[in-house]
């Protein structure tokens, strides 16, 4: 009815709840967790549970999950006349926001929340989804050799009776060695390019997926990322999700709708952690006199207080480019130029706002008395994971310029 | 009444209204806003028929309409209503039309050709904020419907657009704040056929310019006040009759007064700078310029001049989102055509990542205007929003100017392409007050 981008008063509630479980579970056990990389955080089991309990009560769940297929069934709002929505994708971003105002690693930790529940959800069919149910289920998708560029997947996938055979090596597999599930994605043609590119589902216990190491990061410890290597490892031929088909025109747009609704989601996570970035050096910055005034042109404040309006609008810009990026997938507008841009946007902002923040807080800021070198070191996989800054900026350069990959690469 | 019927009474007078416009033959709108007039009565009348009882009996009243803010919106909405899809396209189409194709003159000659100015008169700019019962044409004041239409000028020339939407300013202040006798003694003149320049000044020569800490100053003389002091780059200045003046209030605080151009010590001076020179910005002298107490708008309330200089500050971040979209739309085409090395330079990373980054940045200057505005409709503190969408578009609109003469090499440093100008249009933003208002 009316140009609005305010938070709409209906996700209030999923907003506040995600947000006191930020405050209440995941910011007190942030630092511990951080300390203690590849120690499994057992409190998210009783916050998993919480939220499945939620989600199966059709309640609006705190919406933890790092998907959108798997979101708590927060009830799409709608218009009078039924010309706008408010539904998941919109509660998604907000509620991950949130919890990843209280923590980045522990959400992406979160038991049955994994990105190959969100791949599942996408393309698995109903006999699938059913056997799948409850699982946990990761997603191996990068590999030595193969980074962003997923077409170059070199694991292949081979029919042997009533099986596939998969063989290669599967890198910062996300909960990789916590998941019941990995969603691995491997080729049944390695010379026909991406169309051959399927997803199978691996359990965890299958003797052919060898754990071959958990990595040491620069942050987000408290998610644990696992490499594997699979030799001769048999999946039943009904563990492949989608088509078994070769077609060059639709099977990788299959593969990747698994991605259209996850940038939106991976920008919520900067805007959350920027968020909180923002508020605790506000806090330290008032504590020590310096004030900040919306109507004093930023020039005639402190320096301290500019760089803190700066980062506000920077953080303000990423928020709302995730909003309408959220927003338009909700009503079913195509939204593949604005979750780059969101993705783009908030993947540099976080990592920037983090960054200064911790330079206005000092020595308080790079100390690990506080959380905001914490809150710095993990800010960079945002700008990583799901598509890194540069291919953001490739994706849409390419939509508005009109070009190929072949032209513009 | 319901709030329904409201917006639907509303779209169709302001249709109507730009239905009988000359102007929109002379300046070959015509089919275009008959396919949006046509689009909107046809969304409008199914709401219509819906409510169709209540529409007939508010017009049985026969009532005039209160005058009410916009509807509070519940959800997150990007669709800009019929009546502001249909403003928005006419206003674009005036500027690609019109606007962009004289830029270049106005800004060598320092000088809004008259045929616009006129052709705006018609559309009704002089009046935006008017209300209905004015004469405006719009019942409802709406920063976001504003911001809609000043964007759409400036994406044809943002001296341009400073210069056709000065008087709306100063119209807009006047029915904001001024009580029924200034309303009813200025606004007339706004909504007649020859609406005067005018000018709202708030901007002061000297660094780090503060509109809360004004050189400016009115004090009490007997009844009257007395007004002394120098305002910068103010639009249109030499030609204006009208201008709400902003000056410090002795003993209160900064307030705004209502100064008539013909008054005894009001001294202009021609003030040309690097942008917005269509706008004709020129320096004014207040020397001891004697007011009745009547000139003093909304009792000097400090809230009111606060919420003044913040929708001037929008009403540049309009101006910015519509120049840098301007820039977006420009470099695309030219990248594309342009080779080197024996193919388009778009294939090169380095040019085709500036572009995503100026699409991202004017989005995102977008979106953070659009909900200050949205909360200037509604009555919301937006002081906030305001310094954030002012922080973005003065230095993201700042790095855009210079990206697009970067795109263009050697080519965009002449006047022969419109980069040029954008460049020194978008270093206003940050730094312009007053003059705009959403």
């Amino acid at each position: 009815m009316a140009i609005s981008l305010e938070v709409p008063k209906k996700l209030k509630p999923l907003q506040d709840q995600a947000n006191q479980v930020a405050k209440e579970v995941l910011r007190p056990i942030a630092r511990k967790y951080d300390l203690a990389e590849h120690t499994y955080p057992k409190e998210l089991d009783m916050l998993a549970a919480l939220i499945d309990g939620l989600n199966d009560s059709g309640g609006q769940g705190a919406g933890a999950a790092g998907d959108s297929a798997s979101k708590p069934k927060a009830e799409a709002t709608t218009d009078d006349d039924g010309s706008n929505k408010n539904g998941a994708n919109l509660a998604g971003v907000l509620s991950v926001a949130e919890m990843c105002y209280g923590d980045v690693g522990l959400l992406l930790s979160m038991p049955r929340q994994g990105l190959g529940n969100s791949a599942i959800a996408a393309v698995a069919n109903d006999e699938q989804k059913e056997r799948f149910a409850g699982k946990w289920a990761a997603m191996a998708i990068t590999e030595p050799e193969a980074g962003s560029d997923s077409a170059a997947i070199r694991t292949t996938a081979t029919l042997d009776g009533d099986s596939y055979v998969l063989n290669g090596e599967k890198i910062y597999v996300t909960s990789g060695d916590r998941a019941d599930l990995i969603v691995v994605w491997a080729s049944l043609d390695p010379k026909q390019g991406r169309a051959a590119i399927k997803s199978f589902v691996v359990a965890r216990d299958n003797p052919g997926l060898k754990l071959d190491r958990l990595e040491h990061k620069l942050g987000i410890k408290a998610s644990d990322t696992a490499n594997f290597i699979l030799t001769d490892c048999r999946v039943p031929k009904g563990d492949l999700l989608g088509s078994s088909e070769i077609d060059t025109k639709k099977s990788f747009s299959g593969v990747m709708k698994t991605f259209d609704n996850t940038r939106p989601l991976v920008a919520a996570m900067a805007v959350g952690l920027a968020s909180a970035c923002l508020e605790e050096t506000r806090k330290i910055l008032e504590e020590a006199g310096v004030e900040i005034d919306y109507d004093k042109p930023a020039l005639a404040q402190s320096a301290a207080a500019a760089e803190f309006l700066d980062m506000e609008a920077e953080y303000e810009s990423a928020r709302l480019l995730m909003m309408e990026a959220a927003w338009m997938a909700d009503n079913k507008k195509l939204n593949s130029l604005e979750a780059s841009y969101s993705k783009a946007k908030a993947g540099r902002t976080g990592t920037e706002i983090s960054l200064r923040c911790v330079a206005l807080a000092g020595s308080l800021g790079y100390s690990e008395n506080s959380l905001l070198e914490k809150w710095a070191r993990d800010a960079k996989i945002l700008d990583i994971f799901e598509g890194t800054q540069q291919i953001q900026l490739l994706i849409i350069a390419r939509q508005l310029l009109k070009k190929t990959s072949a032209e513009l690469r | 009444m319901s709030i329904a019927d409201q917006a639907i009474g509303t779209g169709l007078r302001a249709l109507n209204r730009f239905a009988q416009l000359e102007v929109v033959d002379r300046i070959g709108l015509r089919e275009p806003a008959e396919k949006l007039i046509y689009n909107g009565t046809r969304n409008g009348f199914k709401a219509a028929t819906a409510a169709g009882r209540t529409f007939s009996a508010a017009q049985k009243l026969g009532k005039p309409a209160r005058q009410g803010k916009p509807r509070p919106a519940d959800l997150f909405d990007l669709t800009p209503s019929d009546e502001q899809a249909m403003i928005t396209e006419a206003f674009g189409d005036f500027a690609a039309e019109k606007l962009r194709k004289q830029a270049t003159d106005a800004d060598n000659e320092c000088q809004a050709p008259q045929e616009i100015l006129d052709a705006a008169n018609e559309l009704g700019t002089a009046a935006l904020g008017v209300p209905e019962e004015l004469g405006g044409a719009f019942e409802e004041r709406s920063a976001v419907t504003s911001f809609l239409l000043t964007e759409a000028l400036a994406h044809g020339d943002a001296g341009l657009a400073v210069a056709i939407l000065a008087p709306a300013a100063v119209s807009s202040a006047i029915s904001l704040w001024g009580d029924a006798d200034q309303q009813s003694t200025y606004l007339p003149e706004f909504t007649g056929e020859n609406p005067p320049a005018a000018a709202l000044a708030l901007l002061e020569p000297r660094p780090l310019f503060d509109p809360f800490e004004l050189e400016t100053k009115a004090r009490k003389a007997g009844s009257d006040y007395v007004l002394d002091g120098v305002k910068a780059l103010v639009p249109r200045a030499a030609h204006a009759e009208l201008f709400v003046i902003g000056a410090e209030l002795e003993g209160s605080g900064p307030a705004l007064f209502i100064v008539e151009a013909r008054s005894d010590g009001v001294l202009f001076e021609a003030e040309p700078a690097m942008g917005i020179r269509a706008a004709s910005t020129g320096r004014l002298k207040l020397e001891g310029v004697k007011v009745p107490a009547s000139a003093l708008l909304a009792e000097g309330a400090a809230d009111s001049y606060a919420e003044c200089v913040r929708l001037g500050r929008l009403g540049w971040c309009a101006v910015a989102c519509g120049t840098a979209k301007a820039v977006l739309d420009h470099v695309i085409p030219y990248v594309n055509e342009r080779t080197a090395f024996g193919e388009p330079i778009s294939h090169r990373q380095a040019v085709a990542f500036t572009i995503s980054n100026i699409a991202i940045e004017t989005e995102g200057m977008r979106l953070a205007t659009l909900r200050a505005c949205g909360l200037a409709d509604r009555g919301k503190d937006f002081s906030r929003e305001t310094a954030i969408a002012r922080q973005l578009c003065a230095t993201k609109g700042m790095q855009i100017g210079s990206d697009g003469v970067q795109m263009l090499g050697g080519h965009g440093y002449t006047k022969e392409y419109p980069e040029e100008r954008w460049y020194r249009d978008l270093r206003a933003v940050g730094l312009m007050e007053g003059a705009l208002l959403v």
